[in-house]
């Protein structure tokens, strides 16, 4: 590359096939990324939409169980590794990651084009799972189910995770090495901006237990393969192994998922507050305590699984621990808006109701990690109800606050306003109209993975449905404004949000070697001002 | 150009290169210690529920061939260790003689354990499922041991397979190193040792403990 082509857009530079599918540049590769993810993310919403109106009648309107439990090992599949485990990393995470450290690329970029290979394979192999006629085995793929006498396409869904996997790890040691290597000069640990700590805490996780996950997968496979195997009860083996270190791996993963979320947040909302973040070292050990107490507290799935006491005690604890950092997390951001200038822009009302719903979602945490309620609430509506609230409620309206928040540096293009509002108020209320009922329906005891249930929980199972539609419609929205604004939207300036962030110091979108001169960090993040008038009221 | 080539766009110079896949290997090398920890872990643990039957089938392996293949592999990063101070002397062809040694011990333990082992395993009917040759009541936990064992070989000897051809490219690209700049002999050098140490608590698993009590 030659010095005078240096300051061509990253969009700009190539505009071949080829020179985006060779490419090793962190933010083509994030964008390659989002084209996938957005596609597996609307590919599980249409399975959970053919759910929710499966379940308007208490019969079932599908008239199967077979394809019921079909579609939603499905959703719970794709969504799960395909959408959420990645989304914010592998988009916003290599997008931001360098630009944030002002950096020109991750550490390895050849690595990180590998990864969205992988992704892409195992993506291909999933959906040749489902199309070839899926999986019923749920999510979870418990032995002896899956092992013995599963008869759908167990052995290719796990192929498709197992590599999934090893995309994930390549993303998650990348980000670290980068982090601890490539920061700029004078950008010390605690100059970086939060959501790069909490990138970092989820690498740290997704190295750590992602191989785990694999490796018990494999052995599943083996066994289901040869029809002998470790988690056997025939010859010895232990199913509820199986459970150990598939939750060893899965509930650190739930961090995996929601770690990013606090990342985003933690940057919009001093930006929208015209305030200096709130307790910056809080939040950021925050992040490292739950990726720590995360990894310890995987047997709480398992407390009607036949574990001791002792064990469910212990767990029961430590799950209380992990919601000390959570909350210390929502006070700081509710901290940093009090007396703030707020300005309620898109992503902002993204990040409003992120906290509200991740709070929910987190508070009933807490009411099934008790012993004794959980005996009454696991395998119910409450559970899904619960980890929606965290999982859709939280991680994904974090996943559009950033998208909504960064959309201006990766395209280089301002989207609507009033349409991005209106998605993002669209979305609250859909959520809460499919997920609250749930919380009821739990409660009165209708239990989850079932296809057909007692006619009168049909009032609330179709006020559940109704927003799934009204949730549909907010999902769609961003999908169309965001496409339309790639062609029609206004050029964004470098900075159009006033936010502080060495990403916003560069034009949008950002030239290919991210910064013309590379910057010198002197302030600490988030120097926000307020205007006057507020300051002296 | 030259100066390009030395380090890529994102590092600040060469040594700023080598020390971050220095670290990238170590951390690579920390999944794969958190990759093999689930069989080590199943393994013991299905031992200590069926102790007598885990080492019926213990007693059924094949302790010289186990032994050479130790011996081979040890031998073999040592070659290689040897190998790359060499290169830190400057000397290229004495690495890439070494190398070949390293090489050719690998290459020799994947001949043993599959051609010649694996072969003795399966004609004594040892591979799990109904054709399975040790009855009584030690048959099931016995299946079980050598369920542990040829899945945990075979990954091994994967890693094994991958090892050596790295190590051939290593060797093909010879030319481009020097006492400066060696820095993927080193990070290769990292992998092959870890895959001595994953055989190394393989080794007391399938052929020591069977035989201890």
């Amino acid at each position: 590359m030659t010095h005078s082509a240096a300051h061509v857009s990253y969009l700009e530079d190539g505009h071949t096939l080829r020179s985006w599918l060779l490419t090793t540049d962190h933010k083509r590769i994030a964008i390659l990324y989002l084209v996938a993810i957005t596609f597996f993310f609307f590919a599980g919403g249409f399975a959970a939409f053919l759910m929710r109106y499966n379940l308007i009648s208490s019969h079932g309107l599908l008239g199967s169980a077979e394809t019921y439990n079909r579609l939603f090992s499905m959703h719970g599949i794709l969504m799960v590794w395909f959408f959420l485990v990645p989304a914010v990393p592998v988009t916003l995470g290599n997008f931001l990651t360098p630009l944030m450290l002002g950096a020109r690329d991750l550490a390895f970029p050849r690595l990180n084009l590998l990864s969205w290979y992988l992704f892409m394979v195992a993506g291909f192999v999933a959906l040749y799972a489902v199309v070839a006629g899926g999986v019923d085995t749920g999510w979870t793929f418990y032995t002896p189910l899956t092992s013995l006498y599963s008869k759908g396409h167990v052995v290719a869904a796990i192929i498709a995770i197992f590599i999934a996997g090893f995309s994930s790890i390549a993303t998650g040691l990348n980000f670290i090495v980068t982090i601890h290597k490539l920061r700029a000069p004078g950008m010390g640990w605690y100059k970086m901006p939060v959501f790069l700590w909490s990138l970092y805490a989820t690498s740290v996780i997704l190295v750590l237990a992602t191989p785990v996950l694999a490796m018990t997968l494999l052995l599943l496979a083996f066994e289901r393969i040869f029809g002998i195997g470790v988690f056997d009860p025939a010859i010895g083996g232990d199913p509820l192994l199986f459970q150990h270190l598939f939750w060893f791996y899965s509930h650190p993963a739930v961090y995996v998922m929601i770690l990013p979320g606090f990342g985003v947040i933690s940057e919009i909302v001093p930006a929208f507050s015209r305030k200096e973040l709130f307790g910056y070292k809080f939040i950021v050990w925050a992040s490292i305590a739950i990726a720590v107490i995360g990894f310890l507290v995987w047997g709480h799935h398992m407390f009607v699984a036949g574990t001791s006491l002792f064990s469910a005690i212990v767990f029961s604890l430590l799950s209380y621990m992990v919601a000390v950092p959570s909350a210390i997390k929502v006070f700081n951001w509710v901290g940093t808006m009090h007396k703030g200038y707020i300005h309620f822009d898109s992503p902002m009302l993204y990040a409003i109701g992120f906290i509200g719903l991740f709070t929910t979602g987190g508070l009933t945490g807490l009411f099934v990690a008790a012993l004794a309620a959980d005996v009454h609430l696991t395998q119910t509506y409450f559970v899904v109800a619960h980890f929606h609230y965290v999982m859709v409620g939280g991680m994904v309206s974090a996943y559009f606050a950033g998208l909504h928040f960064w959309w201006p540096k990766i395209t280089g293009r301002l989207y609507p306003e009033m349409w991005g509002r209106a998605g993002a108020i669209t979305i609250f209320v859909g959520f809460n109209l499919t997920f609250f009922p749930q919380f009821v329906l739990g409660y009165l005891g209708m239990p989850r993975r079932y296809f057909a249930y007692p006619a009168h929980f049909e009032p609330l199972n179709l006020l559940s449905s109704a927003g799934a539609v009204v949730l549909a419609i907010g999902y769609l929205l961003p999908l169309g404004y965001l496409t339309w604004s790639l062609l029609y939207g206004e050029r964004a300036s470098a900075n159009p949000w006033g936010a502080t962030g060495l990403e916003w110091t560069t034009p949008s979108p950002p030239p290919t070697e991210n910064f013309a001169v590379t910057p010198i960090v002197t302030q600490a993040p988030y120097q926000y001002e307020q205007p006057e008038a507020v300051i002296h009221e | 150009m030259s100066d390009a080539a030395a380090h890529e766009f994102q590092f600040s110079s060469a040594e700023h290169q080598r020390e971050t896949a220095i670290s990238g290997i170590w951390l690579f090398l920390a999944t794969e210690a958190l990759f093999f920890g689930p069989i080590f872990l199943a393994w013991i643990y299905a031992r200590l529920a069926d102790p007598s039957a885990f080492d019926a089938g213990g007693r059924q392996t094949e302790l010289t061939i186990g032994v050479t293949n130790t011996a081979l592999l040890i031998a073999s990063s040592f070659a290689y260790s040897i190998g790359l101070a060499c290169i830190e002397f400057g000397s290229r062809r004495g690495m890439v003689l070494w190398l070949l040694i390293a090489w050719a011990l690998g290459a020799a333990f994947i001949g043993l354990k599959f051609g010649v082992e694996w072969r003795m395993d399966l004609e004594k009917g040892l591979f799990p499922g109904a054709n399975f040759s040790i009855h009584g009541p030690s048959r099931s936990g016995a299946q079980l041991f050598f369920a542990f064992y040829f899945f945990s070989t075979a990954l091994h000897g994967l890693h094994l397979l991958v090892g050596l051809a790295l190590l051939a490219w290593i060797i093909s690209k010879a030319r481009q190193f020097t006492a400066e700049r060696h820095n993927s002999v080193r990070v290769v050098g990292l992998y092959w040792t870890f895959i001595d140490i994953i055989w190394l608590i393989l080794f007391p698993l399938i052929y020591l403990i069977g035989r201890a009590s």
